[in-house]
């Protein structure tokens, strides 16, 4: 079986982004990047179900500019077995990516796209099921237990009020949630080892797909503040504030 | 124009989120909503809903989304409320019409206008959908929710085709709490991995009893397992807005900021005078959870 990984390359977590002056897009340039966070519990998953035997390969798969090869070759210091960048310079909406991903999937035949739920930094948590749409596959959204056995998987999903079960034939896309699993992290030798699995490059527009953008940003600006607040000295006097001056209790 | 609302029903009742969802696309005309299985009663007698259309297909995306795809040709904007099963039905159901969704709206500017938070929340986009049907999921906290209401508005039993997938539904599990919805209450007591332990992490509930609050939880207490994974708050968890949001031992990362920086009291209780959720607080307290949650306790009487 072998598994198709989705992994964006995203602003770091850690960073505070901030709003560009002119309102069109927050400033990414000199910012610290790394790959999804859920991207990396994907991967995970992806790489313990071919340590189990579950699995026989695990394909990374990348869109975006020729930068988003460092993501890749991490990928493959994980575990992946090999890699694929689906190159433009456009920043692509997920309708975009989820084509230009069918079209991968059309190409490597996985039974299994394991992916992040979310991108952090578009947040749009949509990728996943507008693939799984384009493929007619079923989708397992929001997993925090995945297990292949007999062509099916049977996934754990979170859910507003605890979670479900859900028993999918494959293929199918399953999108993965923070408590699918902890990701590793990449040892010495196995950064060095990835330096010598395949990394292909695929121009975004061989593969025939149409990735105009459906929205335009109008404007981009900072949150509204909050005005500081006060410190108080005693549980006495917090009971009395929110009493009496916010009105709260 | 004339919406269509995906509505989801909890024990004979439209949820807040749905209501939230009908009171959002109320900006675009008219609304008619879509109830699956039971339900289509409260749907009936809310306020602002002209039309009831009732289904009795599987409940899983892959059904729901075929269904609405059938349905939406006939309507400017599809919508639900950004909660898990809004989520995952309906950018399935834009990948059917081929229409980039617009997720965790939180201000309609026009009918084709949305703005949305992106980066946890520090910075918010303004953004021109040019898709013939507009498929949008709304946050609850955003909208006040049409009132359960009064109204008979007409049903109309619809079916949807085949999804062609295999899945099958095995169980569920969701947890009893006699506590209010985490996103309804107008109290949130919300702890973090300061608490410690599962054990000391039940210190919140007297005072939540005694608020008539909800418990939230920090994705470190959940991840430690002090608290199931529902009750996370944040930017990946529940995005909550109530009048009041006690947040105690918890650092206050951008990521569980994302989803509480818009209730409109907040107070903080840390040991660390520096840690980042005093920059939000209205009220802060700098010292030993421990100590002090029984006091606040007390002093509440
Ligand atoms: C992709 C991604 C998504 C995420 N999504 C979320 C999310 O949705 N929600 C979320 O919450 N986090 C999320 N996080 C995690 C987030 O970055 C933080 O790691 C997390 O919020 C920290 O939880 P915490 O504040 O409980 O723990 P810590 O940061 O460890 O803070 C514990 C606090 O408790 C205080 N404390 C300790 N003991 C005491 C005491 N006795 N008395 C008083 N104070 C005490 C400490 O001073 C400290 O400030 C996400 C992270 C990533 C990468
Ligand atoms: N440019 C991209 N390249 C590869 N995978 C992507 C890309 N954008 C999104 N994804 C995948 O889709 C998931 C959800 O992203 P989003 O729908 O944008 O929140 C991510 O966690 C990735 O797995």
């Amino acid at each position: 079986m072998k598994v198709l990984v989705p992994i964006k390359r995203v602003v770091d977590y850690n960073v505070k982004v901030r709003v560009k002056a002119d309102h069109s897009g927050v400033e990414t340039s000199g910012v610290k990047m790394s790959m999804n966070p859920f991207d990396e519990i994907a991967l995970e998953e992806a790489v313990r179900l071919r340590e189990r035997g579950q699995a026989t390969e695990v394909v990374a798969v990348s869109i975006g500019n020729a930068d988003c090869q460092s993501v890749l070759r991490t990928a493959m210091a994980v575990g992946a077995d090999r890699a694929i960048l689906v190159q433009t310079d456009e920043a692509l909406e997920p309708l975009a990516v989820a084509k230009l991903l069918a079209a991968m999937v059309a190409r490597e035949e996985p039974s299994l796209v394991m992916m992040g739920k979310q991108a952090i930094d578009d947040d749009m948590n949509a990728t996943g099921q507008i693939l799984a749409a384009k493929l007619g596959w079923p989708q397992a959204a929001f997993a925090s237990v995945v297990e292949v056995s007999d062509g099916r998987a049977r996934v754990t999903r979170e859910i507003d009020g605890g979670h479900e079960t859900l028993s999918v034939a494959l293929p199918a896309v399953v999108t993965a949630d923070l408590r699918l699993n902890e990701p590793r992290y990449a040892s010495m030798p196995n950064i060095m080892k990835a330096r010598k699995k395949p990394l292909a490059t695929v121009p975004a527009d061989e593969l025939g797909v149409d990735t105009a953008p459906r929205l335009s940003v109008v404007e981009v600006v900072e949150p509204p503040v909050r005005k500081a607040g006060v410190v108080v000295g005693s549980a006495a006097e917090l009971v009395s504030k929110l009493r009496n001056e916010a009105k709260v209790v | 124009m004339t919406a269509l609302v995906l509505l989801e029903i909890e024990q004979g009742a439209v949820r807040q989120a749905s209501r939230s969802a009908v009171a959002a696309a109320r900006a675009f005309g008219d609304v008619d909503v879509l109830v699956i299985g039971e339900g289509a009663e409260a749907a009936s007698r809310l306020d602002g809903v002209a039309r009831v259309l009732k289904a009795d297909c599987a409940t899983q995306a892959e059904a729901v989304a075929a269904l609405l795809a059938q349905l939406a040709t006939g309507y400017s904007h599809v919508v639900g409320g950004a909660t898990s099963f809004g989520k995952n039905v309906l950018p399935r159901l834009a990948g059917l019409l081929d229409v980039q969704p617009i997720t965790e709206v939180i201000a309609i500017v026009d009918a084709d206008t949305f703005q949305r938070p992106i980066y946890a929340g520090n910075a918010l986009a303004t953004v021109r959908s040019r898709d013939a049907i507009k498929v949008l999921t709304v946050r609850a906290a955003n909208f006040d929710p049409v009132a359960e209401g009064t109204g008979a508005a007409s049903v109309e039993g619809v079916s949807g085709p085949d999804a062609g997938v295999d899945v099958r539904f095995e169980g569920m599990e969701l947890s009893q709490s006699e506590r209010p919805e985490l996103e309804a209450a107008r109290v949130v007591v919300s702890g973090g991995r300061g608490l410690r332990d599962a054990e000391h992490f039940k210190l919140l509930e007297p005072l939540a009893d005694r608020l008539g609050a909800a418990i939230g939880a920090s994705r470190a207490a959940v991840d430690s397992g002090f608290a199931p994974n529902e009750m996370q708050v944040g930017q990946t968890g529940k995005i909550v807005a109530p009048e009041l949001y006690i947040a105690i031992g918890l650092s206050g990362a951008i990521q569980h900021l994302a989803g509480m920086k818009d209730s409109r009291v907040i107070v903080a209780i840390n040991k660390d005078p520096d840690a980042p959720i005093f920059q939000v607080a209205d009220y802060g307290i700098v010292g030993d959870l421990f100590e002090i949650v029984p006091q606040f306790q007390s002093e509440l009487g």
